[in-house]
């Protein structure tokens, strides 16, 4: 169709020296950008984390799907050059597990928000970890719905303002790799959009680990968490973050929990080895028949 | 294209209509099955996991029916023609990614063993209650295509038909059937593999580069490529252009959703089917689908050889309706007799279709037994001594 002229095109058609692309220009899409995160968002650090672990562990952008849900976050999947889904809200894991059973030559990731996946997509976010379907979920934890203005996440920090909690907070929020670990992922992990150089490593090594792997990625939200809280811009979650932060691989899940403006402990805390969904669906099928399906 | 012989069980054999529809799926090239197990449609789903590696389909159990069908929405975009099947609670759950499968615009086929509700209701009794669920039950604009067949034949039959006509308009098709006809046991004839006609997924097969996944060919329907092919393409449930890239303005939401009601009401000739018996010189004619068009045809048979002119209209696509045809018949007949097993959902649509021309009579049936013809019969008496040109409901139960 011949959409509008829009800011997209006029910014496209400005032309660049010659020979001269965008050192991502085959992993993103660069016919969509701008993208739409504000200024501060550390959600595009993610995705730049994310295009550099791809080139690392030498994955074959052919042979790999990424699934979004609903959110900032869940627009991720729209901006990156892989055969790409948009898909419901809270839903991209349930997606992704139709693909990854369907065809397993193919990787799945899931790249989506707190909100997404682990309010509305909990139960999915859990029984994709109990099946140990092969897959990497990247949940950017922003504490705040940001997409819909700021309201209240199953992420939010105690006390934490939003515009549905206009007194503070009063729900405990969730601890990601606590919930990932115990519901049986393989891989583990959280960092925060600081930690670009480690972020990259860990990605790279989740997306080549056989079965169900978590990386939490903590971000700033300037726009609506740190604005409502009064935390700064993005560079003083930045400075927040460096401050802040203490990295301890190993640490047991259950002391992970993050409060209003403490201590954020990252690290690679999970790292084990057991059998993947397709592999005991092989097992099974052998089993039965005397002879395995295609590998993943 | 014929069917592939790995899925096809060549033979007559006895099967329950959810045995049937089973083997419908392996003939029409189902290769994968989403499942939440439930009552009265467990039997499709047991059929295709005994069954599948032989026939070497793949499934997989989600933890409830909203996953279920996200499941079978991204295996159908491997290549693998999918389905799920379902009753009336599940299908609640699936609106959302019924949405979902319409906006981007994925073939798979619904099975909805109907029960009786509202809520969990009783889990063993046939209904026809999630008729219009079916048809209006997401939300937004859109078409949808539904068959519902009344017997175990035809639950294998029409599943194949519907995989067909979803891959032909690139959109999820729901198969109604009743717990009646799902646990009914009769014969059921397979036909070889080579007579057994499959419409093949339409690819693009262009340059990698060029691909749009909603660029519509000449009629209507996007090409598909598959996940893993080297296209690299993206899709959302966002009004979208071509490209699969959202536009939120008024003129693309025109160009992106007009298009998924069009592409199936342009083609209603093609997609609806009827089964007319005895319509040339009735006086009444019983409107009917699914489990109720067997006591339907028995009504027919007893009245006429009461000296009634009836004739019977068997809805086998309920969505589209055949508005045209019943538009027709209105003006011919003194009146529709419509037997559901609900408080009125069809019968609606017959009404409507009728444009005053002809009474309406809808008889709420199958509480003395779906095969039993009191109900219609005294329906059909009442048609015919009518004058006025009027909507009657005759109720069963009044007063408590």
């Amino acid at each position: 169709m011949k959409a509008k002229e829009t800011k997209t095109q006029e910014i496209q058609s400005v032309p660049s020296k010659k020979g001269e692309i965008h050192p991502m220009e085959n992993l993103l899409r660069m016919d969509r950008m701008p993208h739409i995160w504000c200024p501060s968002c550390g959600i595009g650090l993610a995705v730049t984390a994310f295009a550099s672990a791809l080139e690392k562990a030498n994955i074959d952008p052919n042979k790999i799907s990424i699934v979004s849900g609903i959110g900032c976050t869940g627009r991720v999947a729209g901006y990156v050059k892989l055969d790409s889904f948009h898909t419901t809200h809270g839903r991209p894991i349930a997606f992704g597990t139709g693909i990854r059973v369907a065809n397993p030559k193919i990787k799945v990731v899931v790249f989506s928000g707190d909100g997404d996946l682990i309010a509305i997509g909990g139960n999915h976010f859990i029984h994709a970890a109990r099946r140990n379907i092969d897959m990497l979920v990247v949940c950017v934890n922003n504490f705040i719905y940001a997409m819909t203005g700021g309201q209240v996440a199953p992420t939010t920090p105690l006390a934490a303002y939003a515009t549905t909690s206009p007194y503070g907070c009063v729900e405990p929020p969730f601890n990601i790799p606590y919930i990932a670990d115990s519901s049986g992922a393989v891989y583990v992990a959280r960092w925060t959009t600081l930690h670009i150089r480690r972020l990259i490593n860990s990605l790279a090594e989740a997306l080549q680990k056989k079965g169900f792997s978590v990386v939490e990625v903590i971000s700033p939200c300037g726009m609506y968490y740190s604005r409502i809280n009064k935390l700064g811009d993005g560079l003083d979650m930045m400075k927040f973050y460096h401050d802040n932060v203490e990295i301890r691989h190993g640490e047991d899940t259950k002391n992970l929990d993050i409060g209003f403006q403490t201590k954020i402990i990252c690290g690679k805390f999970v790292d084990r080895e057991r059998p993947s969904y397709m592999e005991r669906y092989n097992q099974w099928l052998s089993d039965v028949k005397g002879g395995s399906r295609d590998e993943g | 294209m014929k069917a592939d012989p790995k899925g096809v069980l060549t033979g007559s054999h006895t099967l329950t209509g959810n045995h049937a529809c089973a083997e419908g799926a392996f003939a029409a090239g189902c290769r994968f099955l989403g499942l939440y197990p439930i009552v009265p449609s467990l039997e499709i789903s047991e059929r295709f996991l005994e069954r599948a590696p032989e026939v070497g389909a793949t499934f997989i159990q989600m933890e409830d029916e909203v996953s279920v069908l996200a499941a079978v929405l991204g295996a159908s975009w491997t290549g693998k023609k999918s389905m799920t099947v379902t009753s009336g609670p599940g299908l609640s759950l699936m609106m959302e990614h019924l949405g979902l499968g319409i906006m981007l615009e994925t073939p798979c086929v619904i099975v909805d063993i109907q029960r009786a509700g509202p809520a969990l209701g009783m889990p063993g009794r046939p209904a026809q209650g999630d008729m219009m669920q079916a048809r209006w039950g997401s939300h937004g604009d859109y078409e949808i295509i539904a068959l519902s067949p009344s017997s175990p034949q035809e639950m294998f039959d029409y599943t194949i038909k519907a995989f067909n006509l979803s891959e032909r308009y690139r959109i999820p098709v729901a198969l109604m059937s009743d717990a009646y006809v799902a646990h009914l046991q009769e014969k059921v004839v397979i036909p070889p593999a080579e007579e057994i006609e499959i419409e093949p997924r339409r690819y693009y097969k262009g340059a990698k580069d060029k691909y749009l996944p909603f660029k519509r060919d000449k009629d209507f329907v996007p090409r598909m490529v598959n996940i893993g092919d080297g296209y690299k393409f993206h899709v959302t449930g966002l009004t979208h252009d071509d490209r699969g890239y959202p536009v939120m303005n008024e003129e693309c939401q025109e160009y992106n959703v007009h298009p998924l009601v069009w592409k199936v009401r342009n083609y209603v000739d093609e997609i609806i089917e009827v089964q007319e018996a005895e319509t040339e010189d009735a006086e009444v004619i019983i409107i009917s689908y699914g489990a109720t068009s067997r006591a339907a045809l028995k009504a027919m048979e007893q009245a006429r050889k009461s000296g009634i002119k009836v004739g019977s209209l068997k809805l086998v696509t309920v969505w589209p309706f055949p508005e045209k045809r019943v538009a027709e018949l209105a003006k011919k007949v003194k009146a529709f007799v419509v037997p559901e097993m609900n408080f009125g959902q069809v019968v609606l649509e017959v009404e409507r279709c009728s444009y005053g021309n002809a009474n309406v009579i809808f008889v709420p049936h199958g509480e003395n037994g779906v095969e039993n013809t009191d109900d219609l019969l005294s329906a059909i008496k009442q048609a015919v001594q009518a004058d006025k040109v009027e909507s009657v409901i005759i109720e069963f139960n009044k007063g408590v």
